[in-house]
């Protein structure tokens, strides 16, 4: 068997949650996701299937010509399907802060800010949460801040909303009605029993429940071989450390 | 006659009063990091920042130097190499005040100014603390019979003008049109403030409007006040399609600016080079 990074496997894992997009935004500070993007890209590619992607802070992987608010607008518009979410916090109804831990007022920790969060959540049909640290820090009962609320009142115009959530030892989906996530895959190193003792909140445990899918022969070649060095153009410090290029 | 005024850059450094409501381009919209480094030798004061709709080592240094008061941004932070140390220290400490915002509605509050109109509507937002904590931002029942969601609640945003625009580009032509590419928000930026100065690589000797390819590419001279050559004007920050950020150097000071003592030194050595 091929020895594989961590991140590479979290690469594979969001990767089969794009296989049905036509268009697929990634924000800020997404490596993972952005590298997942490409390769669902170019696995549909290979399928003659057409896959946009659209990385913002790319030049060369990027959609847009009408500067930075034309994200949020074809957003709104309903024209993206997946964007990627992080959070310092996320809790079990799927809220997530990015801006800091403690009293709003009197921060104890501040992490840089909401980017755009708090229309995002909202209007892409298929929101995946993403974040590696998977801890009772990380996961909590209630976040200290909502940056973006994961539910909103019925007569707000919603549209979209989280699915996934995935951190390095565990993929959720989220269930929309009950607010509660409900856990299908855990890491081939990791046991049930730990993933339940390191999230701070509540969930629900698929009766399928099953080990992260490992990646097959073709994606990891493509993987290292191409989407490697496109990586390398919008996160350097990323690809460097992962795949030496 | 010549179309536009070429200054110096301390010309321009000169134009920022204190507590002006200044506009900060994003990372990837080019950063006048050589104007940035005039503006703290000068030791200008109660700078109100307003970025569209992020900032990174700008914002982070004339934080640190003492400049700014106040800021309204969607994120402040270093990228790749973490959080923007005299940023999310001077929030712990409460020495600066932070309007947290979202990138769309930072873009909003500019497009009503654009279009010279009191506020924006914007959707999402709503039941975010984001919201619970911006005072100067209402909530009203969709009033429109036809369009929308009838009675929807939706986010209105008052309109922002600043005081003061500067941005580096790549170039700009005979006539003091500014190349700014597809990096359309430094013309939302422009089209919402008093003044624009702009800092440039280079000035051609071409005109862009002679060519519709290039004509599109430009921020028209008439919103801009004056325009100086800065060669490698935004290092280490990129500048989109010339050249690429110095990852070494933000990462050099991503690991000084833990501190402020390890700050002021880099500052110290920052600023005499």
């Amino acid at each position: 068997m091929i020895e594989l990074k961590r991140e590479e496997l979290l690469i594979s894992q969001i990767a089969d949650l794009l296989i049905n997009d036509k268009h697929i935004a990634v924000g800020a500070a997404s490596p993972i996701p952005g590298a997942a993007a490409l390769l669902a890209k170019e696995e549909a590619k290979q399928k003659s299937k057409r896959l946009r992607v659209t990385i913002l802070h790319s030049n060369k992987y990027n959609n847009f010509t009408d500067g930075a608010r034309e994200l949020f607008d074809c957003a709104a518009q309903g024209r993206i399907d997946t964007f990627f979410l992080g959070g310092v916090q996320i809790d079990g109804e799927a809220n997530i802060n990015l801006v800091g831990t403690g009293n709003y007022k009197k921060i104890q920790k501040r992490f840089p800010g909401s980017f755009g969060s708090a229309l995002m959540y909202f209007v892409v049909p298929q929101i995946i949460l993403f974040r590696e640290e998977h801890s009772p820090r990380t996961l909590v009962d209630k976040v200290d801040f909502i940056s973006a609320p994961g539910h909103s009142e019925e007569n707000i115009h919603r549209p979209g909303g989280p699915k996934f959530l995935l951190t390095n030892r565990a993929l959720f989906k989220f269930n929309k009605q009950k607010k509660r996530f409900c856990l299908l895959k855990i890491h081939n190193e990791e046991s049930l029993k730990n993933v339940i003792n390191l999230t701070g909140f509540k969930f629900d445990v698929d009766d399928k429940v099953t080990n992260m899918t490992f990646p097959n022969k073709t994606r990891i070649e493509i993987l290292r071989n191409k989407i490697s060095y496109m990586v390398s153009e919008f996160y350097p410090e990323f690809a460097d450390r992962v795949w030496g290029v | 006659m010549k179309q536009f005024d070429e200054l110096s850059l301390l010309d321009i450094v000169n134009e920022v009063k204190d507590g002006d409501l200044v506009g900060i381009p994003a990372d990837y919209s080019g950063v006048p990091m050589k104007f940035t480094k005039e503006l703290i030798k000068k030791g200008v004061r109660d700078l109100k920042l307003y970025c569209l709709p992020l900032t990174t080592i700008q914002g982070d240094m004339l934080i640190g130097s003492g400049c700014v008061s106040e800021i309204e941004a969607a994120a402040v932070t270093l990228g790749e190499f973490g959080l923007a140390p005299r940023f999310s220290e001077a929030v712990e400490v409460g020495k600066l005040k932070i309007k947290d915002s979202t990138c769309p509605a930072l873009h909003a509050q500019l497009q009503a100014t654009e279009k010279s109109v009191p506020f924006m509507p914007l959707r999402g937002v709503i039941g975010s603390d984001v919201q619970k904590y911006r005072k100067d931002w209402q909530v009203i029942e969709n009033p429109m019979k036809f369009s929308g969601i009838k009675d929807e609640p939706v986010l209105l945003l008052p309109a922002v003008q600043l005081d003061i625009l500067i941005f580096h580009a790549p170039c700009v032509d005979v006539n003091g049109n500014i190349q700014i590419g597809r990096r359309r928000e430094l013309a939302t930026l422009a089209h919402a403030s008093k003044k624009v100065f702009v800092t440039t690589e280079k000035i051609l000797d071409i005109d862009l409007f002679e060519d519709e390819l290039s004509a599109a590419t430009c921020l028209p001279a008439l919103y801009v006040d004056g325009i100086s050559v800065v060669q490698n004007g935004a290092w280490p920050c990129a500048l989109p399609g010339v050249y690429g950020a110095d990852n070494n150097e933000i990462k050099k000071y991503s690991i000084a600016a833990k501190t402020q003592k390890g700050f002021e030194d880099y500052m110290k050595n920052y600023l005499n080079n």
